[in-house]
């Protein structure tokens, strides 16, 4: 029996679990981060699935990655390496033309002049937006929500302060900040542009992780996060971890331990101690029991408050909301191990283009019907596809000559209406993601060496994450700031004192952020001091 | 009019930037893609290919070639064996800067000698009297720079009869590429495992494919000026004309700097015989330099503050710096400027913005505070800084 006492147990080691625990030992706390698998990371992994081919199994872009954490926990020391992932593809729908955009600014305007001249000319007013909407919204990230609701000072002062940043706006752009916070991805890029491959591929970045499509309300906030990077600039906060997303864990393990938490993998947690409404420690799978007056959870809050503890010690009306947070998971996830590069049929040959993002989005209508199908239950037979060849990145990710291909597919929804996710489904998946890909680029059956299909029941059975929701719940406005992950509950607390909840199922969301690790546990820190 | 390098047909067909530089007289990129970001991640994640052509080459040959070098350098040759290079400056007889570059020991009487600007007379004058030829080989060797961690790979692949295992930091080998001869040297600008390519112009092209057509393998990027600028900056590697003024170009007194005074002090031999400027050195030495060099870290959540009085996120990414700024102590009331940073940069890998330049001797402890200057929406600023060891990014693999 281990019966070591710590100061605090974080439960998880995905890349909020270690920035909760980095936070909470550079505070002085004896703390255990607690990884079931053998490996940190969560949906942040890396993993040589096939000899030589290294694939970032789940995620695969670190976006918004927060400024404050690299700065505090020093990361760059631990070997962070945010990669340029800089220009996109969009082939158009028969594959023979596309729409390039990158850094070269006027070749970008004179590329979707070709679909559109008026778009063109509207492209630096979007940016300019955006801007403004990236910096109205940066703010809330690094703050814990105050809750409207709640007439204690701190979140009055708080709504306060927030209405004093929002009304800095002036008035044209919090006009468009309510319309980004309610109107769907297409109705607001439609607002500036009318030519297909731009408006499917912009609102493409709306719908990512969600079981939402770009004409669905809401999903217009969920832009933001390509364009939040543009404002912590200096950070690169938007690009390719070396090594994958699984490279960016190992650097929060490192950078945890030399603030000296311990981490510790194989290590599941089945359910959390309590005794008089306040947590004591964790039992492991394996039977263990780990004592700490402390315990955050990074799980998924299904996860967090209907497994770990026993849901009847908790508020009823907290148990519904929990029971009601929207889970469903939409993505699945294509690695390819390639035999050489592949070419695309639109743009043949090597260059900078396929060291950036593929997005297989050529109109609104493509990606609204790949929606359509997993509405009714299916997988999209036409799925909308990012595509990055990570090895083009970085050349550690494959043997030298040869590559891997990352392929994030939606929709794939966690409940078929023919019944469960089976091996032959799963392949018929793999299939239909390799159909559209072959279309695009023409050689590509031919160069698979290996292929990685995970659809969102792999994502749950492997990382244990509800529904395999990337985002562990839906990111909608029913669901953010005060409301995630439940009314009430919303800043990282629990019912049980010492109980506290620090993943990505609340404030401020999914995405490789690391917001919610380091706000739970300074709100943990704050609370129990 | 600037001319091409014997690289030319190759760099100037993926040069999509269009943005030119004049080295020494010839076209080089400043960068070749829309961004030099990609470049320079190149060096620091994988391999970067740089046209480095332009420097100056000499070589002293003769029996007393090795007296020469001896006399014009401030490292010791007699204790450089065959096979290994140095870097190091050279001085006037009053101990200011002249030049730096590297020396490398071809053979016991054969040394070549690359510098920023032309030498020639210099050598050739200096050598008077001793029975050594100095020759100007600069438009004989054309030269690429190969840097990043996977430069090794990419040289294993293409160069015969080197054992790049065995080729330790700062030493050359001679071998082939593709039946041509060619010296590689273990050396570079970026702080970062690197070697660079010496060959005839005439088999410049030809080095050229061989490595690229492997490097592509290996995530080889042709790399410009600017990625070579922030690399140079993050390794805390001095520029000539940027960080310190030539002696032979200084106009006035105070241009000038001693080695101790630009963080050469390492490079200087005063035990050794005889050399031009031993004698202003030892006096130096003996008495301390006026100014020292640093390396200073700025105070990220200063510079945010700063930017954020304008309503403005740091805009301090992208292109290093060559402007000098000036340097002023931190103390409350007397602003008394007490030195200046001559080359400045966001380091992308450290996620520091960080810069290199000189500062009075009293006021240059390590680990001591001053204020820089930085201009945000063109109103002066002064951003808390702190002084730190140099280099600020310093790969076990360089030496490794």
């Amino acid at each position: 029996m281990n019966n070591h006492t710590y100061d605090a147990i974080v439960i998880g080691g995905g890349h909020n679990g270690l920035v909760a625990g980095a936070y909470l030992a550079r505070a002085g706390k004896k703390t255990l981060v607690l990884e079931k698998r053998h490996l940190v990371g969560g949906a942040s992994v890396t993993e040589e699935v096939f000899p030589g081919f290294k694939f970032t199994v789940f995620s695969y872009v670190v976006s918004l990655f927060r400024p404050e954490i690299v700065r505090e926990l020093n990361l760059p020391a631990h070997g962070l390496t945010i990669l340029p992932l800089e220009s996109t593809l969009t082939p158009t729908l028969d594959g023979d033309d596309y729409l390039y955009r990158d850094g070269d600014h006027y070749q970008t305007l004179r590329n979707i002049a070709r679909f559109s001249r008026r778009d063109a000319d509207a492209y630096d007013d979007y940016g300019r937006s955006m801007y403004f909407m990236a910096k109205a919204v940066k703010y809330i990230l690094g703050v814990i929500p105050p809750d409207p609701t709640a007439l204690h000072p701190k979140d009055l002062m708080g709504l306060l302060e927030m209405a004093r940043h929002f009304l800095g706006l002036g008035q044209e752009q919090l006009y468009t900040l309510a319309k980004l916070m309610t109107m769907s991805a297409a109705d607001f890029v439609e607002q500036w542009f009318e030519s297909e491959p731009l408006k499917a591929t912009l609102s493409a970045s709306g719908i990512i992780g969600t079981f939402l499509g770009p004409r669905s309300p809401g999903t217009a906030y969920v832009l933001l996060h390509h364009y939040m990077g543009e404002i912590d600039g200096a950070y690169r906060a938007w690009g390719f971890h070396k090594g994958g997303t699984g490279g960016l864990a190992e650097v929060l393990a490192t950078a945890a331990r030399a603030q000296g938490a311990e981490v510790r993998c194989n290590a599941g947690v089945a359910r959390v101690l309590t005794a008089g409404g306040r947590a004591t420690g964790v039992v492991l799978d394996n039977g263990d029991e780990i004592r700490a007056p402390l315990v955050l959870s990074s799980l998924d809050p299904k996860q967090t408050f209907l497994r770990l503890v026993d849901p009847a010690q908790l508020p009823d009306d907290l148990v519904g909301a929990v029971r009601r947070f929207q889970t469903f998971g939409s993505s699945g996830k294509v690695n390819l191990a390639l035999d050489r590069l592949p070419e695309l049929g639109c743009r043949p040959g090597v260059g900078r283009h396929l060291a950036g993002a593929v997005s297989i989005s050529p109109n609104l209508d493509y990606i609204e019907r790949a929606y359509d199908d997993a509405k009714y239950g299916h997988f999209s037979k036409q799925p909308y596809i990012d595509v990055i060849l990570p090895s083009m990145i970085d050349p550690d990710m494959a043997p030298p000559g040869k590559h891997v291909m990352s392929c994030f597919v939606q929709y794939a929804p966690y409940k078929l209406a023919d019944g469960e996710w089976t091996d032959e489904k799963r392949e018929a998946f793999g299939d239909a993601v390799v159909d559209v890909l072959a279309r695009y680029f023409p050689d590509i059956r031919d160069i698979i060496l290996h292929r990685q299909v995970l659809t969102p029941v792999d994502v749950e059975r492997i990382t244990g994450i509800t529904e395999g929701n990337i985002f562990h719940g839906e990111l909608n406005l029913s669901q953010l700031f005060f409301l995630r992950p439940a009314p009430g509950y919303a800043k990282y607390r629990t019912p049980i004192k010492g109980y506290y909840q620090c993943g990505s199922g609340t404030h401020p969301g999914g995405g490789i952020m690391g917001a919610p690790g380091r706000l739970g546990a300074l709100e943990a820190l704050r609370s129990s001091s | 009019m600037p001319l091409p390098t014997p690289f030319h047909s190759r760099t100037s067909a993926v040069c999509d930037s269009y943005e030119w530089r004049n080295w020494s007289g010839y076209l080089s990129a400043g960068l070749y893609e829309p961004s030099h970001e990609r470049e320079y991640y190149a060096i620091r994640n994988s391999a970067a290919l740089i046209d480095v052509s332009p420097l100056y080459k000499y070589e002293v040959t003769g029996p007393d070639a090795a007296r020469l070098v001896d006399r014009v350098i401030t490292r010791d040759v007699t204790r450089q064996k065959i096979g290994q290079v140095y870097y190091t400056p050279w001085c006037d007889s009053a101990g200011k800067v002249i030049d730096d570059g590297t020396v490398s020991r071809l053979a016991a009487d054969h040394f070549r000698i690359t510098s920023a600007d032309p030498n020639g007379r210099w050598f050739q004058d200096v050598g008077y009297g001793l029975n050594a030829t100095v020759t100007n080989v600069s438009d004989d060797l054309a030269a690429l720079a190969l840097q990043g961690p996977r430069s090794r790979a990419i040289l294993e692949e293409v160069v015969d009869g080197i054992d790049f295992g065995q080729l330790n930091y700062f030493h050359l080998a001679q071998g082939t590429v593709d039946g041509f001869p060619l010296t590689v040297t273990r050396t570079g600008y970026t702080g970062d495992l690197g070697y660079e390519l010496w060959v005839r112009p005439e088999h410049a092209e030809r080095l050229w494919d061989c490595l690229m057509e492997r490097g592509s393998r290996h995530g080889i990027l042709p790399a410009g000026i600017l990625a070579l600028d922030v690399a140079r900056v993050e390794a805390g590697l001095v520029m000539i004309a940027v960080d310190y003024v030539s002696s032979h170009h200084a106009v006035i007194e105070s241009q000038k700097s001693s080695p101790y005074e630009i963080g050469l002090g390492w490079a200087v031999a005063p035990g050794k015989g005889d050399f031009i400027g031993r004698r202003a050195l030892l006096a130096e030495r003996e008495k301390g330099s006026a100014w020292t060099f640093v390396g200073v870290q700025y105070d990220w959540r200063a510079l945010e503050r700063l930017y954020a009085e304008e309503d403005l996120p740091p805009g301090v990414a992208g292109r290093a710096s060559r402007s000098a700024v000036p340097v002023y102590e931190q103390a409350s009331g007397n602003r008394a400027q007490i030195g200046h940073i001559t080359s400045h940069a966001f380091a992308p890998i450290l996620k520091q913005y960080v810069g290199i330049g000189q500062l009075l001797t009293p006021h240059a402890p390590m680990g001591g505070r001053v204020d820089v200057e930085v201009t945000v929406e063109f109103k002066r600023k002064l951003c808390p800084a702190t002084i730190v060891p140099t280099p600020f990014f310093d790969p076990p693999r360089k030496r490794g």
